[in-house]
Formats: structure tokens, sequence, C-alpha cells
């Protein structure tokens, strides 16, 4: 019989071009995964440590699997449970999709948060003027407006930057409390309902979004995961993408090719205010339908982990929404079934930023060669604190 | 000593406000406390080139833990027996002790990423308020199931009537002297840093270090050590902060009780342009704008500004010390320029 068969050429090219693509794919997750890892261990650790708090107990070494079992069933278990998963990670799409575009271009956006408020409110608003109208006109309506107000709360520092230098992390901050304050005087004054006992918005009407799947899966879900392509496409495949990308990679070198780094700031962070605006519209029109006057959310300070951890890819933000989704979701159940309060997932949260901000020491730690650090996007942040205009 | 431009400004203020509502003084300086020592903290921590926007983490911590600290302490020793002067008791000096330790372990945490891992100093911040959030919330909510007894929080100086009844001046030195223990040495603490960041060496150094490393290296000034030192000192201080908030301010601990007091103590440092007593010039107009703020609610004079303030709604002044930090910051009136390496790692020389 003949001989085994030796692979031809083209046969090696494309195992080398798989396992190439694999390494390449490692190299990208390897981090994000170890934090992951690293932080649910750090978390096990807390659980048992703490349950010997109640008293009259000894310490419990089973209670964070039950607790991690619980953390599963609530979030994928069921399919409430997945859907609620979903729920809670379209406004983090959203939201990681704008922090990270602003990484892209060298800024860092901590204002998410009031971006997400303020679009919540200006759809609100919005949909008290078409009341009367259809839902075919009433949400394309009430979503344009929550993207436009979204985007002007971005635009603000982002302009501030390029005309005065002024850092967009202080001016961003700063904005948030003043979008809380303004959502909390609009919801208490022209936007409330008459004779409410407590300052309440009157509902959507028209402008909720249609359940598509499950107890309470809306169309903001789907709109949200649309942003996905649709941002890798504009980032990797247009002008304006390549514009972003050189501005955060070197403001000098992109000005001296022709770019205009001021414009390209205002105009990223505008963007980013949009998509936070955005994911605020779809919480509000797809679930709350309402807003009340000490409404809040944890979303904006997820979303910069969700950003970070995401690596400001698209695909990664994708990835990273959905596991902070499916913790938000099954942290409720985690409470309940294993009595494990359910802010360990801000915990975790802060365990994986730790581990993802401390990469050099987990490189070495765990030997790890080839793999990318996953915070090169935000080095050209720091140097432009404060005092320095760019021209 | 270095121009303070809202000096004036925030005595014109008083003025004005003793004027129409004179009980909100006392309020005022009682609200600013906590924000000075937030922005003290950022004053000596940014001097020396480091940002850290982890303060409100760090108040919050430390509101905790000596919140914490006192019921493990009266669990142990008993309540104790005030002193007739601030009520000082064994558990609440070991609660203030416990909460400033803790501030400078999460500041030295803040200054290892940021100083010898120089990651970004952001997202270290970022770290420090998530991680305080979830910490102290996660604790709370398993501790006060068992409604546990505290240590309880200072009393005020008890300031004799004569004085707080002087003409002109007495209103001022029951402001300033009613207060408890931390409240009272944070000004004297902010007065003293003035002093050192101005007038010492060490306040040379600092400043030397935050403006550029590479020059003050070249002259033997320790940079890395110096930063970490001045970190860590300025979390302590922070913490003080948060110890004031669950032992002097009230006299337990609330879920989430910093409440946003760490960042409006940035704005304070930024409109006080990176001075301790600007700081505080700063602090004090923002605590006054929510002390009149919540003063009109409850009594607005009964004359056409009386009216006008009470058009205005309330939360106008909840926003005010925010946007005139970024009035300020976009330089539209004064500008106010931070340390020329602020926020920027340090690689030493011989390393590179």
């Amino acid at each position: 019989m003949s001989e085994p068969q030796q692979p031809t050429r083209t046969q090696n090219a494309a195992v080398r071009l798989v396992m190439n693509a694999g390494s390449q794919i490692w190299s990208q997750l390897a981090l994000p995964l170890l934090a992951i890892v690293l932080a649910l261990v750090a978390g096990a650790v807390v659980i048992i440590l703490t349950s010997a708090l109640s008293p009259g107990k000894p310490m419990d070494f089973g209670l964070p699997l039950r607790a991690y079992g619980a953390l599963l069933e609530g979030s994928l278990g069921s399919e409430n449970g997945r859907v609620s998963t979903l729920v809670q990670a379209a406004p983090l799409i959203l939201a990681g999709l704008g922090i990270g575009l602003g990484f892209k271009a060298g800024l860092f956006n901590i204002g998410a948060q009031g971006q997400f408020l303020l679009g919540a409110v200006a759809c609100v608003a919005a949909s008290q003027l078409v009341k009367d109208s259809d839902a075919l006109i009433a949400i394309p309506v009430a979503y344009v407006a929550g993207a436009l107000v979204g985007a002007l709360w971005g635009f603000i520092p982002g302009f501030l930057k390029a005309v005065s230098g002024a850092h967009e992390v202080v001016t961003t901050i700063m904005l948030n409390f003043i979008g809380l304050a303004l959502m909390s005087a609009l919801i208490s004054g022209p936007l409330r309902l008459p004779k409410s006992p407590q300052p309440v918005t009157p509902n959507v009407g028209d402008a909720a979004l249609p359940i598509l799947f499950g107890r309470d899966g809306h169309l903001g879900i789907v709109i949200a995961f649309l942003f996905v392509p649709l941002v890798w496409f504009v980032l990797y495949r247009t002008t304006l993408g390549f514009e972003i990308r050189a501005v955060g990679a070197n403001p000098d070198a992109s000005r001296y090719a022709g770019m205009k780094p001021r414009r390209l700031i205002a105009l990223t962070m505008s963007l980013a205010g949009m998509l936070a605006g955005l994911a605020g519209t779809g919480n509000i029109l797809g679930i709350n339908h309402q807003m009340n006057a000490t409404f809040s959310t944890t979303v904006g300070f997820d979303a910069i982990t969700v950003a970070l951890l995401g690596r400001s890819h698209p695909v990664g933000v994708m990835l990273a929404a959905l596991l902070f989704g499916a913790m938000r979701a099954g942290a409720g159940l985690m409470q309940i079934q294993a009595g494990v309060p359910a802010q360990l997932v801000d915990l975790l949260q802060a365990v994986i930023l730790l581990f993802l901000v401390a990469s050099p020491v987990i490189r070495r730690v765990f030997r790890l060669r080839g793999v990318k650090s996953s915070l090169g996007t935000t080095e050209t942040m720091a140097k432009t604190y404060g005092s320095e205009a760019i021209r | 000593m270095t121009d303070i431009p809202v000096l004036g400004f925030v005595i014109q203020f008083f003025g004005f406000l003793i004027d129409q509502l004179p009980f909100i003084a006392h309020a005022a300086v009682a609200v600013a406390i906590p924000i000075a020592l937030a922005a003290l903290c950022g004053v000596i921590s940014e001097r020396s080139g480091v940002v850290n926007i982890g303060l409100e983490g760090i108040m919050l911590t430390a509101a905790f833990v000596a919140w914490i600290t006192g019921v493990v302490a009266v669990g142990f020793l008993g309540p104790g027996e005030p002193t007739a002067i601030f009520g000082l008791t064994v558990p609440l000096l070991l609660a203030v002790t416990a909460a400033v330790l803790s501030g400078m372990v999460l500041a030295a945490l803040h200054a290892w990423l940021s100083i010898s891992i120089r990651a970004d100093q952001i997202i270290s911040g970022v770290i420090l308020n998530i991680a305080a959030l979830g910490l102290t919330g996660y604790l709370n909510t398993i501790i006060s199931k068992q409604s546990p007894h505290g240590a309880g929080g200072f009393q005020a100086l008890d300031v004799p009537k004569f004085l707080t009844d002087l003409p002109f001046v007495g209103w001022l030195i029951n402001a300033i002297f009613d207060q408890g223990p931390i409240a009272l040495s944070a000004i004297v603490l902010i007065i003293v840093a003035q002093i050192l960041l101005f007038r010492t060496r060490w306040g040379l150094r600092t400043r030397a270090v935050g403006e550029h490393p590479r020059a003050a290296e070249t002259v033997g000034i320790n940079v890395i050590g110096l930063r970490y030192r001045n970190v860590i000192l300025a979390g302590g201080i922070a913490a003080l902060g948060g110890a004031y908030l669950s032992m002097e301010l009230t006299t337990s601990f609330q879920a989430g009780m910093s409440a946003g007091r760490g960042f409006i103590g940035l704005a304070a440092m930024i409109v006080g342009r990176w001075t301790p007593i600007g700081a505080l010039g700063a602090a004090l107009l923002f605590a006054s704008s929510s002390a009149i703020g919540r003063a009109i609610g409850f009594a607005a004079p009964n004359n056409d500004m009386g009216r006008f303030l009470d058009s205005i709604p309330p939360q106008f002044y909840d926003a005010l010390p925010y946007l005139v930090t970024i009035i300020i910051l976009a330089g539209v009136i004064g500008r106010s320029i931070p340390p020329a390496a602020d926020g920027q790692p340090y690689e030493r020389e011989s390393a590179a």
C-alpha cells in the first residue's frame, strides 16, 4: 500500500494560518480570561472569609460554589434568566462601545453615566410630544431625541477639551453630577406627571418598545446588538474610524498627516455620548417606561469596565457586556439562594480591573509570553491632563 | 503666598449669606469639612504628580472602617467613659486610627499601581471607587442584619456662650469652633499644609516632583520615594474626611454615604488652584451653596430676592460646584492650571 500521505504545502499553509489565527485570538483573550478567573477566585476567598461573620456559623468552604452556582442559574439556567442577561447586557454594549470608541481616540470618557441619564430623560420628553401618534413614529422620535441629547452631553467635554485643553476626565465627572441634578430638576418640574404624589414622569405611551421574546426581551436589545457590527465597520472600514484611531495613537502625527485632532476629539466624544444616550433610551422605552426623580443606574461605571475588559474592540465589548449582564442578572438569585450580597458583582468588577491594570505583574507571575497588554489604547491619555491644549 | 482668587469671593458670599440667613454658616462649615479634606488629599497627591480620583472610594472605605472598628471595639472594651471635651472614648480613638490606616492602605495600592506599575492613574482611581462601593456595600449588607451597636460619635466643642453672643464675630466663632475634633483638626491641618507646601523643603521638593520630576531627580530628590510618601499621606487625610462622615456628621455608616463628596473635593481642589487654603475656600463656597439651597427650601426670605431664589430649582445648588469647576477649567473666568507632570508616570533615567 502507499505510504502515509505527506501534507501538501497548501495544507501546511492552511494549518499554519489556523494556528496563527488561534494564537492571535489567544494573545487577545489570555489576559482578560485570566483576570476573570483570578477575580472569581478572589471573590471566593471573600465569600469564605465573610461567611464566618454571621453569628454562630463557622467558615463555609462550600459557599462560593453555591453562590456561583446560583449566579449561573440566575443568569443562564432558565429562559427568564437568559432574557434578563440580554436585557442587562444591552445598555452595557451601547455605553461600552461609546467608551471604547473614546479609548481608541485616546479619550477617557467617565461621563457615560450622565449621558445615559440625560438620554433617558430626553426620550421621555420626546415621547410626550408625540403622544397621540403610533409606535412607528413615536419610537424613532424618542430614540433620536435620546441619541441627540446624549451626543450633546458628550460634545460638551469634547468641545472643551478641543478649545481649552480641559481634561475630559474632570469635565465628564462634573457633567455626570450636573446631569443628575438636571434630570432630577426636570422630573420634579416640567416633566412631572400632574397630581402625582412623588415626582415621576408620565408613561412613554406609544414609544414603549415591543417585547420580541421572553418576558421582557424588548426591541432595544436587538438595536444594541446591531451597533456592534456598525461600530466595528465605522472603526475599521471607514476614513473616520481610521482618523479616530490615528488621533488616539499619535495626535501630533495625525495632525501632520492633515487630520484635525480637535474636530475629531469633539466628534468622538459626541458619538460616545450618543451611544450612552441610546443605552438610556433603550432602558426607558424597553423596561421602565417612566422615570422618577431618584432614578439611578450602574450602567455608566459598569461600561468603563466592559470597555477595558473588551479592549475597546466592538466584539470584545459585546462579550464583556454579556459577562457583566449575566452577573447583574444572576446576582439577585445569588443573594436569595446563597445569602451572598449582590454587591459581590461590584467587587468582582474591581478585582477584574485590578488584574487588568496590573497586567505587567500578571504576565511575569504566569509567564505569559506574546500576550498583549490589555490597556495599550489608553497610553496617550495621561499626557494631556489639564494644561496642554491640543493644536 | 500664592494668589488665592476665590477667597475674596468666598468672603463676599459669606457676608451676604450671614446677612440673609445667619444660621447657615454653621451648617456650611460642617458640610465643607469632608470636602476640604478630600481636596487637601488631592492637592498633596497631585502636587507630587499623581492624580487620585479614588478619593471617593477612600472616604467611603474609611467611613465604613471607622464605624465597624467602633462596633468591634465596643464589643471587646465596652463603650467607655467619654471625656468632657469632644466626648472622646477609647473605641472612638481606635476607630479614627483604623480609618486613617485603611485610607493609607488604599492609597498605597493606588501609589503602587500608578508609580511602580505605571498603570493608568484614572483607571486605578476608578478601581478604588468601585472596590470601595462593592466591599462596603457587601459587608454592610451582611453586618447590618445583626443591627450592631457602634461607638457613637464625637461631640462638638462647647463654646462659651459669651463668645458666640459677641456682636459681628459671634456667628463666626460659633460656626468655626462649635465643631467636633475632626473638623477642628482639619482646619488646622489645612493651614499647616499650606505653610508646609510653600515654605518648607518638603513642600519645595513635592512641587518640584510634580512639575518636573526629571529636574528634581538630577538634583538628588528621590522622585519615586517622595511620590509614594505623599500619596499615602494624602490617603490618610482623605480617610479622615471619611471618618468624619460616620463619626462626627452622623454616628453610623450607610451604604454609599460618601455620596460624591470625593468628587466635589476634586472640584474644590481645581477651583482652589491646587492650594490647601484655596481648596478650603472653594469647599466653603460649595458647602454654602448647598446650605443656602436647603435653607431657601424651608425659609425663603419674604421679598423679591427671596421669591427669585425660591423659583430656582433646589437641584441648581447641587450642580453649582460642578458648573463653577467646568467654567474655571475651560478658562472662561480665570484659569486653573494643574502641576505640569500631574498624572504622568515617572521613569527613572537609569532604568530607561
